[in-house]
C-alpha cells in the first residue's frame, strides 16, 4: 500500500469515526443497562424543595429510599413558575417527571392532552386506601389529582402600621377594611395595601380579588360555567377594589407586581395589610423576625353573616401516563399521602394536611397558627379555578380588562363583559 | 444483462468526491438536528388544529395564519415590536457612535479611556436578570429615579414607570436601549479605529470643520458596519422577550405587549401550541428577510 493510499484510508477512517461520533451525540447513546442492576429510577418534579426547609424534602424522599431498596428518586426541583414551564414542554414531548407535583390550575389541561395517569388505578395498584384522602381532582370523573397539602390565604396585617393608623383592629368587613387601607396610607409611610396583578403570574387574580368574592359566599361560575356579567357578588368585588385604588389606598405599580413582590412590600413594612398564603409566615419571620403582623379571616360584604369561602392552593401531585414506572411512581405517591409523611410534610410547609388521618401538630406551637387552624374550620376551602381550562388564561383574561377599569378606561360593567366573552371561549 | 465492475481508479475518485461530505457530515448532521427538525417542526404545526393538546391534529391550512393576523392583541404586540424595535435601534446607534467617538478622542489618556471603556461596557456584561431587576429597582414608584425627579423639583409624586399604559413602553424601551448600546460602541469603536488619519489630515488641510469630516470621512468610512449591525440589531431587538416579561410580562394592560410575549403567552398560557407556532413562523419569515439583505450587504461589502 503507497503512502497516498495509507492517508487516503487514514483520512476515511477519521471520517467515518466523526460520522459515528455526531450520530451518536445527536441520537443519544444509552449504555446497556446492567444486568444484575434491579434499582429503578423515577424522577419527582416539584417547586416544593425550594419552599420547605433546606435538605427537609431530600430528607423524606431517603427514608422512602431506604425502606424501597429498588427505587431510586431524582428530585427536580425549582421555582413554581419553571416547574410549570417545564410540565408543561414535558407533556408535550413525553418527557415529564413520572411524578409531578401539580397546581390545581393546571390539572383540566394536562388530563385533556393524555399527559396525566388515573390515579384511582395508581393508589389500587399501591394498596392504599383512598378513603384517607381529603380530596381528589377529578375530570371527567377521573382522578388525576390529590392535594398532598393545602394553604389558606388568610388576611395579614402589619398591626404596627395598623396602630400608627389609629386603626386597633382588623377589618372584618369591607367598610373597615376600606378605612384601615386609608387611614394607613395617610400615614405617609405606607399604603393600606398590595396586590399583586402582574400578568407574568396573574394569580392575583385568584388569591386577591376572586378570594374577596369567595369569602362572602360569592361565586364566578353558574352551574360550571362563566357568570361574570350581571354578577352582583363579582361587581361588588371590582367596584369596592377600584374604590380602594382611587382613594390610593392600594401600593403603586400593582400592574406589575407579582405575588412575591407583594410579599416583599409586606414584609418590608410598606403595605399596611395582603391577602397571603399561609405558606409564606416562615418566609416573613425570618426575613423580618421584628415585624409586628398579625393573621386574620378575610373581611367579607358588609351585612354578611353566612359561611365564607376560604381560598386555598394545594400542593397537589400525580403521575404521568408515559412514566415507564408506574408502580415506583403509585408507591411514591402512596408514601407521601401516608398519614405520618403527610403530616410531617404539613407540618414543615405549616399547611394542613391532604390525608384526613393526619394531625398536623405545627397548630399548637404558634398562636398565628392557631389562629390559622380556626380560620380553616370557621368556612370552607373555595378555589373555584381549579380544575378549570386554561385556568392561568382566565386570570390574565379577567386580569387585563380588570387593569383596564382601573385605570379608568372602561366601566365595571363593560369590564365584566370583557373577561365573560374571552372566558366563555375556553370552555 | 451483464454487470461490468468498476474499474478502481473511478472507485477512488467516487471515495475522494464523498470524503468531504463525510468530513462535513457530523456539521450537516447537526444543523439538521438542532436547526432544520425543530424549525420544520414548528412550521409544520403552524398548519394543523392544536398540536400537543389534541392528540389527533388536522391539517387547517392558513387558518391559524388569518387567526393570529386578525388576533387584536397580535396587532397591537405588532405595533409595539415595531416601536421598541425603531426606537432602540435608532438610540443604539446614535448612542454608540457618540461614545465612541467619545472614547477615540485623542485628548483621553490612556488610562482614562480604558476605565470609560469599562464604564460603558457595563450593561453589556449583565444578564437580562439583572438588567431587569435593576431597572425595576431604579424605575419603582419609590426607586431611584423617581426621587431624583423628586428632589429636582420636575415632579411631585412619584411616576409608575413600568406600571402605567401611558409610559410602559417607553421605560422598557430605555431599558433595551441601556442594554444594548455597548455592542454598537465597541463595533463602532473598532470601525473608527480603522479610519485611515491621512483622510482627517487631508481635510484639515482643506480646511474642512469637524462637521464636515463626520459626514464626509466617519459616516462613509463606517457605513458598512452601520448597515450590518443594524440589520442585526433589528433582528435581535425584534425577537425581545425576556427582559420585556421581567420587567412588565407584556402589561399594563396591552402596553408592552411584543410578538415574543405574545407568543409565549399562546404556548404556556393557552396551551395553544399551533397559534403560537404561527406567531413563531411570522417572525421566523420577517427575521428571515432581514437575514437575506444582511447577507447581501455582506456580499457587497466583501
Amino acid at each position: 500500500m503507497g503512502n497516498s493510499s495509507k492517508r487516503l484510508l487514514k483520512s476515511r477512517k477519521v471520517a467515518i469515526l466523526a460520522l459515528i461520533s455526531t450520530a451518536a451525540m445527536a441520537f443519544g447513546y444509552t449504555a446497556p443497562a446492567h444486568a444484575a442492576s434491579k434499582v429503578v429510577t423515577i424522577s419527582f418534579s416539584q417547586w416544593w424543595e425550594p419552599e420547605l426547609p433546606a435538605g427537609a424534602l431530600k430528607g423524606i424522599i431517603s427514608t422512602f429510599e431506604s425502606q424501597n431498596p429498588g427505587i431510586k428518586v431524582t428530585l427536580v426541583s425549582g421555582p413554581y413558575s419553571a416547574t410549570k414551564s417545564q410540565t408543561i414542554a414535558g407533556a408535550a414531548t413525553g418527557t415529564m417527571s413520572d411524578v409531578v407535583g401539580l397546581d390545581g390550575a393546571w390539572v383540566s389541561d394536562l388530563a385533556k392532552q393524555g399527559a396525566l395517569a388515573n390515579l384511582d388505578n395508581a393508589f389500587t395498584r399501591a394498596k392504599f386506601p383512598t378513603s384517607q384522602l381529603a380530596a381528589k381532582i377529578k375530570i371527567s370523573n377521573t382522578t388525576y389529582m390529590v392535594p398532598v397539602v393545602n394553604y389558606i390565604y388568610p388576611l395579614f396585617t402589619n398591626d404596627d402600621l395598623l396602630k400608627k393608623a389609629g386603626i386597633t383592629s382588623a377589618p372584618t368587613n369591607r367598610s373597615e377594611f376600606a378605612a384601615a387601607a386609608k387611614a394607613v396610607s395617610a400615614t405617609g409611610t405606607a399604603k393600606g395595601w398590595v396586590i399583586p396583578l402582574s400578568q407574568t403570574n396573574p394569580n392575583g387574580i385568584q388569591n386577591d380579588i376572586m378570594s374577596l368574592v369567595w369569602a362572602s359566599g360569592g361565586s364566578m361560575l353558574k352551574g360550571g360555567k362563566p357568570n361574570l356579567t350581571g354578577n352582583a357578588a363579582v361587581k361588588s368585588v371590582i367596584t369596592f377594589v377600584k374604590g380602594m385604588w382611587d382613594a390610593g389606598s392600594i401600593t403603586p405599580g400593582a400592574f406589575t407586581l407579582s405575588e412575591p413582590d407583594k410579599v416583599t412590600e409586606f414584609t418590608n413594612g410598606r403595605a399596611g395589610m395582603m391577602i397571603d398564603s399561609l405558606s409564606h409566615i416562615t418566609q416573613i419571620k425570618t426575613a423580618q423576625p421584628n415585624l409586628n403582623f398579625s393573621i386574620h379571616a378575610l373581611p367579607v360584604a358588609d351585612g354578611y353573616a353566612g359561611k365564607g369561602g376560604i381560598p386555598y392552593a394545594s400542593w397537589g401531585i400525580g403521575v404521568a401516563k408515559s412514566s415507564k414506572h408506574p408502580l415506583e411512581a403509585a408507591k411514591l405517591l402512596s408514601y407521601l399521602m401516608s398519614t405520618s409523611v403527610n403530616t410531617k410534610l404539613a407540618d414543615l410547609g405549616h399547611a394542613f394536611p391532604g390525608n384526613t388521618l393526619s394531625v398536623p401538630t405545627w397548630v399548637n406551637t404558634d398562636p398565628m397558627f392557631k389562629t390559622a387552624f380556626n380560620i380553616y374550620q370557621s368556612g370552607y376551602p373555595a378555589n373555584e379555578f381549579t380544575g378549570l381550562p386554561k385556568a392561568e388564561d382566565l386570570m390574565l383574561k379577567f386580569d387585563t380588562p380588570f387593569q383596564s377599569y382601573l385605570s379608568g378606561s372602561i366601566s365595571a360593567d363593560a369590564m365584566l363583559a370583557a373577561a365573560q366573552k374571552d372566558w366563555l371561549a375556553d370552555f | 444483462m451483464s454487470l461490468t465492475a468498476r474499474k478502481p481508479s473511478e472507485e477512488k475518485s467516487i471515495r475522494t468526491r464523498l470524503e468531504p461530505y463525510l468530513f462535513l457530515s457530523p456539521t450537516f448532521l447537526l444543523l439538521v438536528v438542532l436547526m432544520v427538525v425543530p424549525v420544520g417542526l414548528v412550521i409544520q404545526y403552524s398548519f394543523l388544529d392544536n398540536v400537543i393538546m389534541n392528540q389527533f391534529p388536522k391539517f387547517v391550512g392558513l387558518h391559524n395564519y388569518l387567526t393570529v393576523i386578525k388576533d387584536p392583541i397580535f396587532q397591537i404586540a405588532l405595533k409595539n415590536t415595531f416601536w421598541f424595535t425603531a426606537g432602540s435601534v435608532l438610540a443604539h446607534l446614535i448612542i454608540g457612535l457618540g461614545f465612541a467617538i467619545l472614547l477615540n478622542s485623542p485628548h483621553l489618556g490612556k488610562i482614562s479611556r480604558s476605565i470609560f471603556r469599562m464604564i460603558y461596557i457595563l450593561p453589556w456584561i449583565f444578564t437580562v436578570a439583572i438588567i431587569a431587576i435593576l431597572w425595576r429597582m431604579i424605575l419603582d414608584p419609590v426607586g431611584v429615579l423617581n426621587y431624583a425627579l423628586i428632589k429636582l423639583g420636575l415632579i411631585h409624586t412619584g411616576v409608575q414607570w413600568l406600571s402605567s399604559p401611558k409610559t410602559a413602553l417607553l421605560a422598557v424601551t430605555v431599558i433595551n436601549i441601556w442594554a444594548g448600546y455597548p455592542f454598537y460602541m465597541m463595533s463602532l469603536l473598532a470601525g473608527i479605529q480603522g479610519i485611515s488619519k491621512d483622510l482627517y489630515e487631508a481635510a484639515r488641510v482643506d480646511g474642512a470643520s469637524w462637521r464636515q469630516a463626520f459626514f464626509n470621512i466617519t459616516v462613509p468610512q463606517l457605513k458598512p458596519i452601520i448597515l450590518s449591525m443594524t440589520v442585526l440589531d433589528i433582528i435581535w431587538t425584534s425577537q425581545q422577550f425576556a427582559m420585556v416579561w421581567m420587567t412588565t410580562g407584556g402589561g399594563p394592560i396591552t402596553s408592552t405587549q411584543m410578538i415574543g410575549i405574545y407568543t409565549y403567552q399562546q404556548a404556556f398560557g393557552r396551551y395553544e401550541f399551533s397559534l403560537a407556532s404561527t406567531s413563531a413562523v411570522l417572525l421566523l419569515v420577517a427575521s428571515m428577510v432581514l437575514s437575506i439583505i444582511y447577507g447581501r450587504l455582506q456580499n457587497r461589502q466583501d
